[in-house]
């Protein structure tokens, strides 16, 4: 469980790095926080030529508002900032309960929130987060800077929509709207490991507490977050009673997904615990959504 | 004062060593110009190995030989057979045993077939992508109980079948009282693999000293001395020119005791051949494929009972998966069938077993020892026949304890130490009021569960009971030394894995000698101080190497006293040993210190008597006819949530046994370790082969541990103290106390917390994904 031979190279800032990265798009892969990449270079799954390292560029590394009072933060934050942030925990308190149900203290301290994301685990919380949250991402290369949607960015099983040369930078999350509510469930074999399926959830209803708009995403149970489009639909627009929640659960779990089958969890186990995790998550979302009232 | 350190608490003496870092692991010996070690193991489970084309590795720099089957030469031999068959008479055995490296065939996904060695470890697995093998895949023996049907591939050509070994046992005649049972309970029950996933993986470093002709080995064995005779056959050299270090190992469990593994046969082979220093540190995902499994038991039983809930006699009949290869003899199965009968008396006992040859790891004893799998029938069967008869599990079992005046228990079968399985003493009654008490029974299901459940909450409790048969022979040594500065020095063959050897055994030698703990220090596993022994293992440590140890401390003893009676002049009876010094009784002026007499007892100068034997040294050695039975009972209250189907252990007691205690501190902590393996077992881990034999279980993502999160936090343990007459300690083995009935315990407190007659649960493990399945099954 070694390596294949690699150049390390370690650029002094954010141009530096896109240049090596232009230069090299195919054989060079960024080293962020390590946790995922390393593991994978180890089982020599992933055999880069060059290892980026961008830890020491500082310009990925802050936390602010915008003008919206959204939130922007770069892509080498450390989960454990996201984690003890203040500011996260006001602006964007479902990232800040999501952030103790990745891995251990040890890998909250080094792993980054970029990394995650790009990575792309279907079973990783961050993506189904974000999606739920409906942030954005903005991506550089030498050539151009754009922003990607979280819900565009994940396309597939540990995919993305970086193209070569590209890499993420920012992470923006919109304010919250005045009437929200929201939610995060997770079912995990142990502490700290990934999920066997997990949901990330937010409502926001308007001033007459009608259903404005519904985002309930789960992990674990596909080839990365699952928006369940559904049982989002059967909710907007309508006053939420316990009834509807739990109808729109089952939505998601009969409609929405086809979860895996594998070793530790069977696909009908998996859609039976995302109609239970997607009934608490909506119902504590709802519950706290009317507390803004 | 007298010292007195046995039956304490004694804070452990090898914790600053293993805290601060100083402590020896295999994998700190780096020697100059070392060469390191990588295998080509199969991707196959059965496959016919064509060609091997090394030509393309060879050529890659830094790497300095690639060894095949081909180029082992007559060195290349089938490993030795570690245990021989019993000597019971219905029984067939083949023994079919593992290789160095896979000649003209691979049997298990995993097993090796090319050795590279380079200049260090990253070249070594660089050029494994540059080797070519030419396989022919065969269809894989996966299924247990489809490995003996006719037209089965043979795993192993020459044999007629993939039988490894067929065993019948009898007592009394279960046939002749089956038909005046009011009750019997037949079911199948199933016990899946596992792995012990020892935090340190297996390790080897070897170095051949061509000038002095000297093998050194460092190797991560719990059975150096064994290592070392077996090595200096294999390499044609004496046992003295074969040095087996084991240092501290970072835990075994059992398959470290296992030998020879292919890369004990090849390391020192390699090392002696090429003329420098060796190594091969085995990897985290090695160690699933490359380190032996156990488990693997699917029984078919019954019980025959009276309606008082009396077991009449039990009919088992079960295949136990060997892996590939079965060069641990009938240990582990025996284990199974001879532990099956419990603390209980079953007068009429049939068991019949196959063991069968499967393209998976080889199976050898691991925590529990085949022990588990036993346990699992009877206390499932009691469980399910307490339910018939309306009897609690304490009643059932209470009623058919063996009684203290039945002790020495003659169980008349053959146990694995190849002599028949009798009970040296035993009390087991109070175990289980104990446990009833501490675990609080009858408040918890009188007042708490029928609330617990008006909340709409799962919460079960569960008691089960078990023997552990430890501390068997054949024998241990140990060598006593006083030296010149009256600290004393212990030296033992067995390796130590973490079981506190460092302080129990110096526990007993200081309240032999009188002296201060801190001035005696203790050397395990290495062959250059200790050459005679077999190594840990059958939770033997302190019933054997203890007993020796206690017996060359009175050797010691003993010249200690005789030569300070010629010193001060004075008779034996009236000398006084105490606090590292000898004295005259009522005179305490007239004295000597141990050290003083150290350096009477090793003159330079002068005429000593005739047959005198230098120094304050001993050795002396331990065999007890037959093992010290253990037994104990654990006890558990959990909670499901009935929803996701979660299991959390809310209380956890064990009631234990071990006779005489040396140390409550140390044998609580084998506890609390072999509890927590039980829970892992009986919950989280499960080694998974596909329909192919290929192991999807590798990694510790998919090998699910139970973290400190996952066992609880506290484990109440209560003690019973019923010395054994086979030792003049009166200890008894401790070591799979904590892991051999927890599965059993597990699943009845499941059963009892979903509280739906229709569920029956007849497996281990039970993973939350199973048991959604088995509730849909019970709706
Ligand atoms: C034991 C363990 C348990 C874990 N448990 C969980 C868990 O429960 N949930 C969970 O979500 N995660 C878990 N993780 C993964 C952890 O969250 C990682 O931190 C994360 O997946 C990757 O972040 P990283 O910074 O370490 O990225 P790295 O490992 O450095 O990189 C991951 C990938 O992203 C690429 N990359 C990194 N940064 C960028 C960037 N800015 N732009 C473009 N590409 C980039 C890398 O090239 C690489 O391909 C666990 C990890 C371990 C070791």
């Amino acid at each position: 469980m070694k390596p294949a031979p690699f150049e390390y190279v370690v650029p002094k800032n954010l141009n530096d790095c896109l240049n090596f990265l232009y230069q090299h798009s195919e054989t060079a892969k960024i080293l962020a926080g390590g946790q995922s990449l390393i593991p994978t270079m180890n089982f020599r799954m992933a055999q880069p030529e060059y290892l980026i390292d961008i830890n020491n560029l500082n310009e990925l590394s802050f936390i602010r508002t915008d003008k919206t009072g959204g939130l922007q933060m770069g892509a080498l934050i450390r989960h454990h900032q996201v984690e003890n942030d203040p500011l996260i925990a006001q602006k964007a308190p479902l990232l800040h309960e999501v952030m103790p149900w990745i891995g251990h203290v040890q890998i909250r301290s080094r792993g980054t929130i970029g990394g995650s994301l790009v990575h792309a685990d279907p079973a990783a919380e961050l993506p189904s987060a974000m999606v739920a949250l409906n942030a954005r991402f903005k991506v550089k290369s030498k050539k151009k800077e754009r922003w990607i949607p979280a819900e565009q960015f994940f396309v597939g099983l540990f995919a993305t929509a970086l193209e070569p040369g590209e890499m993420l930078v920012e992470i923006a999350i919109p304010a919250m709207p005045l009437h929200s509510g929201y939610s995060f469930q997770e079912y995990s074999r142990r502490k700290g490991d990934f999920a066997l399926v997990g949901v990330a959830c937010m409502l926001v209803l308007d001033k007459n507490k009608v259903c404005e708009q519904a985002r309930l995403v789960y992990m674990g149970v596909g080839e990365g977050p699952v928006l369940a489009a559904q049982a989002c639909q059967s909710l907007v627009g309508k006053t939420l009673t316990p009834d509807l929640l739990q109808q729109a659960a089952k939505i998601a779990s009969q409609n929405d997904l086809t979860p895996p089958n594998d070793m530790h969890a069977s696909s009908a186990y998996r859609r039976h615990l995302a109609e239970v995790l997607g009934h608490q998550s909506l119902s504590q979302s709802l519950e706290r959504a009317e507390k803004s009232f | 004062m007298t010292t007195s350190y046995v039956g304490k608490s004694v804070k452990r003496l090898e914790d600053a060593r293993l805290l601060t870092g100083q402590a020896l692991f295999v994998d700190d010996v780096h020697l100059p110009n070392m060469l390191e070690v990588a295998f080509l193991r199969s991707s196959y489970a059965h496959a016919r190995i064509r060609k091997v084309d090394t030509s393309a590795a060879l050529k890659r720099k830094g790497v300095v030989a690639i060894y095949t089957a081909k180029d082992l030469g007559e060195y290349w031999q089938p490993g030795p057979l570690l245990v021989s068959p019993p000597p019971i008479k219905r029984l067939t055995f083949h023994a079919r045993t593992q290789v160095a490296l896979a000649k003209d065939k691979v049997r298990y996904v995993g097993e090796p077939i090319v050795a590279v060695v380079a200049e260090n470890r990253y070249i070594a697995e660089d050029a494994l992508n540059d080797i070519v093998v030419d396989f022919e895949p065969l269809p894989a023996v996966v299924d247990l109980e489809k490995a003996l049907l006719p037209n089965t591939a043979l795993i192993h050509e020459d044999l007629p079948s993939n039988l490894a070994a067929h065993v019948i046992q009898e007592k009394g005649n279960y046939f002749s009282i089956k038909d005046k049972a009011d009750v019997i309970i037949k079911r199948d029950l199933s016990y899946d693999h596992g792995a012990a996933v020892a935090m340190e993986n297996r390790a080897i470093v070897a170095d051949w000293n061509a000038r002095e002709q000297q093998m050194t080995v460092w190797d991560t064995t719990q059975a150096p001395i064994p290592i070392m005779n077996g090595l200096a056959k294999m390499l044609g050299l004496s046992e003295t020119q074969v040095r087996v270090i084991a240092p501290f190992l970072g835990g075994a469990f059992g398959p470290k005791v296992m030998m020879f593994y292919s890369e004990e046969m090849l390391i020192p082979w390699i090392s002696k051949k090429i003329g420098r220093p060796v190594k091969w540190i085995e990897d985290r995902q090695e160690n699933f494929l490359a380190t032996t499994h156990e488990r693997g038991q699917t029984h078919h039983a019954e019980m025959a009972l009276s309606k008082e809930g009396k077991i009449l006699g039990i009919h088992d009949v079960f295949l136990h998966d060997t892996g590939a290869y079965d060069p641990y003899g009938l240990t582990v199965p025996i284990n199974s069938q001879c532990t099956l009968l419990g603390p209980y008396h079953v007068p009429n006992y049939y068991s019949e077993f196959s063991v069968i040859f499967t393209n998976k790891m080889i199976v050898t004893p691991y925590r529990g020892a085949g022990r588990p799998q036993g346990v699992f029938v009877m206390e499932r069967l009691l469980d399910l026949a307490a339910k018939q008869l309306h009897l609690t599990p304490a009643e059932i079992r209470s009623r058919n304890f063996i009684l203290p005046e039945q002790f020495p228990y003659k169980n008349e079968i053959i146990y694995q130490d190849f002599a028949p399985l009798v009970y040296d003493s035993g009390n087991y009654a109070p175990s289980m009021e104990k446990a009833i008490e501490l675990i609080d029974y009858k408040k918890f299901v009188e007042e708490e569960q029928p609330k617990l459940r008006a909340e709409g909450r799962s919460v079960g409790i569960g008691v089960v009971s078990y023997v552990e048969g430890t501390g068997i022979g054949p024998y241990e040594g140990a060598k006593v030394t006083v030296g010149a500065t009256g600290k004393v020095s212990v030296a033992t063959g067995v390796g130590t894995q973490g079981q506190s050897h460092f302080t129990t055994f110096a526990q007993i030698v200081a309240d032999v000698l009188k002296v201060d703990i801190h001035d005696v220090t203790l050397v395990t596993g290495d062959t250059f101080k200790m050459n005679w022994g077999c190594g840990t293992f059958a939770s033997r440590g302190m019933v054997v190497a203890g007993n020796a140890c206690y017996a060359a401390a009175m050797s010691v003893r003993e010249k200690i006293l005789k030569l300070a009676s010629e010193v001060l002049e004075s008779p034996i009876e009236n000398l006084e040993l105490a606090e590292s010094k000898v004295s005259v009784k009522g005179m305490p002026e007239k004295k000597i210190t141990l050290g003083e007499l150290a350096v009477k007892a090793n003159p330079l100068r002068g005429a000593v008597k005739p047959g005198t034997v230098p120094g304050l040294e001993a050795t002396a050695y331990f065999g007890p006819a037959t093992g010290a039975t253990s037994n104990g009972v654990h006890a558990a209250i959990l909670e499901v949530n009935p929803k996701t189907l979660r299991v959390d252990i809310l209380k956890y007691v064990v009631v234990h046994d071990c006779g005489k205690i040396v140390n409550p501190m140390v044998v609580e902590g084998q506890i609390h370790g072999g509890v927590a393996q039980g829970i892992g077992n009986a919950y989280y881990e499960q080694i998974v082969y596909d329909k192919k034999g290929q192991l999807l279980t590798a990694s510790l993502m998919d090998y699910l541990l139970p973290t400190s999160y996952d066992v609880p936090r506290k484990i109440i343990t209560g003690h019973v103290e019923t010395p054994s007459p086979l030792n003049p300690l009166g200890v008894k083995g401790t070591g799979e106390a904590g892991t051999i009935p927890t599965a059993s315990l597990f699943v009845q407190a499941l059963e009892n917390a979903l509280d739906n007659p229709k569920l029956e649960i007849r497996e281990i493990p039970m993973s939350p994904n199973r048991l959604f399945e088995l509730m849909k099954e019970a709706l």
